[in-house]
């Protein structure tokens, strides 16, 4: 049982709640996550660890109500628990003082969980870059968070309401017009943004580490519901990635595998604003 | 003694006939999720019990990888003594009541028995669930005594049937145990990869009660590698003991894998078993169903996801496999189970690759003829393609149950633990890997094998680490 320690909501349908996890605050590396089962009933779920304090034994994750586990979970309360939550799961994401700039892009609960990793390579001496992208600046999260780690950051609304008007990539582009001297690119989001960034970067030959959101069920290599093909051979997102070379990623199987489940959850969807409020759970 | 018990000469024993065990009628069956084979009354079970010969020197028990006394407790359910079987099985088996549901006991106790030579052999399994089940449900067995605490800790990784002999037969010892696993609920693949009609996953909880009662702690959702390292580990305890089975899922590696539609058999049996996606939405995972279902593979992970597809609505289930009825690895009854079910069986024949449509979703599986050749290293004949002979089996869903192989994470986030190309770690016969103080057992060992054979492994290991918490010797051969 993992109690929730306190719970904010940052935009329509984005939330940031902190989770008392002393096992995973006491391991966790940047670009790792956890696996949550919120009732004996429910799915399992993978969210990032976007912070984590070792001391006090608690984890943030930042999520976005998309279907019935997350709108069930954005209902809990602080207080409430939740009674599963395994992990640190996946690779730490490899950090170093790299010869260059290094540029985090993140689109939705992606700015969130891009986060640990901008400030693991800012800790590791480099100059660091944030391009955020969001429909509206309504929507945009966590923007102080990332000023606090970063040497510049950067938005993209599509409205044009804040920051420049357009895409993340608009913004790349713009960079590496103005001659950035950019190095290892990191898009974090949906796989629509990590592959249009790839393409980007490609005749550039910038290296560009994507973190795939594959769909999940143990997170731990067991089952190959992750897997996804990178040049050319199967891997399991969950334990040989999380971040992978988005050069190499088939994202065309990726996105489609993202989709397998899309008439079930739809019927989850529905059941959850049916029945949501009666499951038998932690509170 | 009781009223059970017949004198009986070897001729009138020979000439009991062996019982049959009562079946759920299969078109009834493929409805429901409930146990297939319905289990023995008081009066079938003593009746087999008299066919045991209670051999001076069983060849059943040399047959049996836990060495089980079989005309031990065999004999007290003949003399009626429910109880005193059970406590028999206990003795050698931290899982009795698993095991008489899902050992090949066809290629073990009941292929070497005596009787079997002339006539069918004692049907040891059903007896040893019958009296393991009595004392889960009838009357129960009295915890055993522990011995005074060692002051000794011990780490066992996953809690499979590796792990939950290693961590009984430890506590008994008087050492104290935690058993760390990393999914939500304990016991291995006989819950999330044995279907609940095979192995109802109470007869699991009950005997993980046993060792919790005991007092083995147990704590979940902890994936030693990730939340905690095998180093970690060996600051906190004085020995530990990896079980953590053979987790990670073969595939054939040809084109199309990756479609929408085809599972592994280790992803479809999880979401159903562990996760219970058949009671989608009530429960929230969901698992692709109906239509044409297709399994590549012939063993008893075949066997279960096939059957379990029929119970989710297939309109036709088909096994592919690339020999003969003759090689399949699948116990016996669970082929008979699936054709009595109405599962095709579609022999000597080989996926060369999926086809799928402009979704990305499988709509097939082109395959090639297979003719047996020579018998290779296993003994059983070399199937070989026949030129020219593709042809394609429709399908709207596929399961890849070829296998499984070693999961990776333990093993790479720990020092000094040798591992064979395979990934599988290396141990000696006792389970001594070559880290001091490291023992492993079970399938990921060997591979993937079988329930027996693991708890086989950790009765071996748990007398090695209960020395080696004594004398802290570590032979060094092993370390060479
Ligand atoms: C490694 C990893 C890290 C993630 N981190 C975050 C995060 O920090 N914040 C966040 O908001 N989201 C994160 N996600 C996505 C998050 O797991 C899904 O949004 C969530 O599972 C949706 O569940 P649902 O029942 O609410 O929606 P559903 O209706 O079930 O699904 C909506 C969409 O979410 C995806 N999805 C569904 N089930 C899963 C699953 N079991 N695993 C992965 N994706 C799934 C599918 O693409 C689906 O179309 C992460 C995913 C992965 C794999
Ligand atoms: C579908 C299926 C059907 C089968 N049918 C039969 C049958 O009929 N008869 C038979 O005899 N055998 C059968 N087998 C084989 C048998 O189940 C296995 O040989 C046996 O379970 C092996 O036991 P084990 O303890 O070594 O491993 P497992 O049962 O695999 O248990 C390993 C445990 O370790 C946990 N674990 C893994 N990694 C970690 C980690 N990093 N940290 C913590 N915990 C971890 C796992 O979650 C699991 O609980 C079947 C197997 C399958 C998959
Ligand atoms: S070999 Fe057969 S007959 Fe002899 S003791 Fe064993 S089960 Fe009984
Ligand atoms: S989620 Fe099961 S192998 Fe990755």
């Amino acid at each position: 049982m993992h109690t929730i320690l306190s719970k904010k909501i940052l935009t329509e349908r984005t939330w940031h709640m902190r989770v008392a996890a002393p096992l995973v605050a006491r391991k966790c590396c940047a670009g790792q996550f956890i696996m949550l089962r919120i009732h004996e009933s429910g799915e399992r779920i993978p969210l990032t660890i976007a912070d984590w304090d070792r001391a006090a034994g608690f984890i943030d994750i930042y999520f976005q109500e998309i279907g019935a586990t997350t709108e069930l979970l954005a209902t809990l309360e602080p207080g409430d628990t939740i009674l599963d939550v395994v992990g640190p799961l996946g690779n730490p994401s490899h950090v170093e003082k790299i010869d260059g700039t290094f540029v985090m892009v993140g689109g939705g609960f992606g700015i969130a969980a891009g986060y640990p990793v901008a400030r693991a390579f800012k800790e590791a001496g480099n100059r660091v870059v944030a391009v955020l992208g969001a429909k509206t600046r309504k929507l945009l999260i966590c923007e102080e968070m990332l000023k606090s780690v970063c040497d510049e950051v950067y938005v993209a609304t599509n409205d044009g309401s804040y920051g420049t008007q357009g895409l993340v990539s608009d913004v790349l582009q713009g960079l590496l017009d103005e001659g950035e001297d950019i190095r290892l690119v990191y898009p974090v989001g949906p796989p629509i943004m990590m592959k249009i960034i790839s393409q980007m970067t490609l005749p550039h030959k910038i290296k560009t580490i994507v973190s795939l959101n594959s769909i999940m069920v143990d997170g731990t290599g067991m089952c190959g519901s992750c897997r996804v093909t990178v040049a050319g051979k199967t891997r399991f997102v969950c334990s040989e990635g999380i971040d992978f070379d988005g050069h190499e990623v088939n994202w065309d199987e990726m996105m489609s595998r993202q989709k397998m489940y899309g008439r079930q959850e739809a019927v989850a969807l529905s059941h959850h604003h049916e029945h949501g409020a009666c499951w038998g759970g932690a509170r | 003694m009781s009223d059970y018990s017949k004198n009986l000469t070897i001729a009138e024993r020979c000439a009991i006939p062996r019982q049959p065990m009562p079946h759920q009628d299969p078109v009834e069956r493929i409805s429901n999720f409930n146990e297939v084979a319905l289990g023995w009354d008081k009066d079938t079970a003593v009746e087999e019990a008299h066919r045991c010969l209670l051999c001076k020197t069983p060849k059943c028990v040399t047959n049996c990888p836990a060495e089980i006394d079989i005309p031990g407790f065999i004999r007290k359910i003949a003399d009626g003594n429910f109880l005193e079987s059970a406590r028999i099985l206990r003795a050698s088996s931290a899982l009795p009541a698993v095991c008489g549901r899902v050992c090949p006991q066809e290629s073990q106790c009941e292929l070497t028995c005596s009787l079997g030579k002339k006539y069918q052999p004692v049907a040891i399994g059903r007896l040893e669930r019958f009296a393991s089940d009595y004392a889960l449900f009838e009357e129960e067995l009295p915890i055993p005594d522990t011995a005074p605490p060692t002051g000794k800790r011990v780490a066992v990784v996953g809690a499979g049937p590796a792990g939950i002999t290693v961590a009984g037969d430890l506590v008994k010892l008087g050492h104290e145990v935690t058993l760390f696993e990393a999914l939500h609920e304990p016991g291995g693949v006989l819950v999330y990869g044995i279907p609940e009609f095979r192995l109802p996953k109470e007869i699991v909880r009950l005997e993980l009660e046993v060792i919790q009662k005991l007092g083995v702690r147990l704590v979940k959702n902890f994936v030693v590698g990730r939340t905690a390292t095998v180093d970690d580990l060996l600051e906190e305890f004085d020995a530990v003991f990896l079980g953590n089975g053979a987790g990670a899922p073969k595939f054939l590696g040809i084109p199309g894998e990756n479609l929408n539609g085809v599972y592994s058999a280790s992803e479809y049996l999880t979401r159903c078993n562990l996760m219970k996606s058949h009671n989608f939405p009530g429960n929230s995972t969901p698992v692709a169903e109906g239509g044409k279902v297709v399994v590549l593979g012939g063993g008893n992970v075949a066997m279960d996801a096939v059957r379990m597809s029929l119970r989710l609505g297939a309109d036709e289930a088909t096994i592919l496999y690339r020999r003969s009825r003759k090689e399949l690895p699948a116990r016996i009854e669970e082929i008979e189970n699936a054709e009595a079910e109405g599962v095709n069986f579609n022999y000597l024949v080989n996926p060369v690759r999926f086809i799928g449509n402009e979704q990305n979703w499988v709509t097939g599986v082109e395959c090639l003829r297979m003719e047996l050749g020579e018998p290779d290293s296993s003994g059983r004949c070399r199937p070989l393609p026949v030129k020219g002979s593709e042809f394609v089996v429709p399908a709207e869903m596929v399961i890849v149950a070829i296998g499984q192989s070693a999961n990776p994470i333990v093993a790479s986030t720990a020092t000094g633990i040798e591992t064979d190309e395979r990934g599988y770690f290396i141990a000696d016969d006792d389970g001594r890997t070559t880290k001091p103080g490291v023992f492993a057992g079970g399938d990921i060992v060997t591979g993937a094998a079988t329930v027996i054979l693991a708890i086989g492994a950790g009765k071996k290991s748990a007398r090695a680490i209960h020395d080696y918490l004594g004398d802290s010797r570590w032979p060094a051969e092993i370390l060479s």
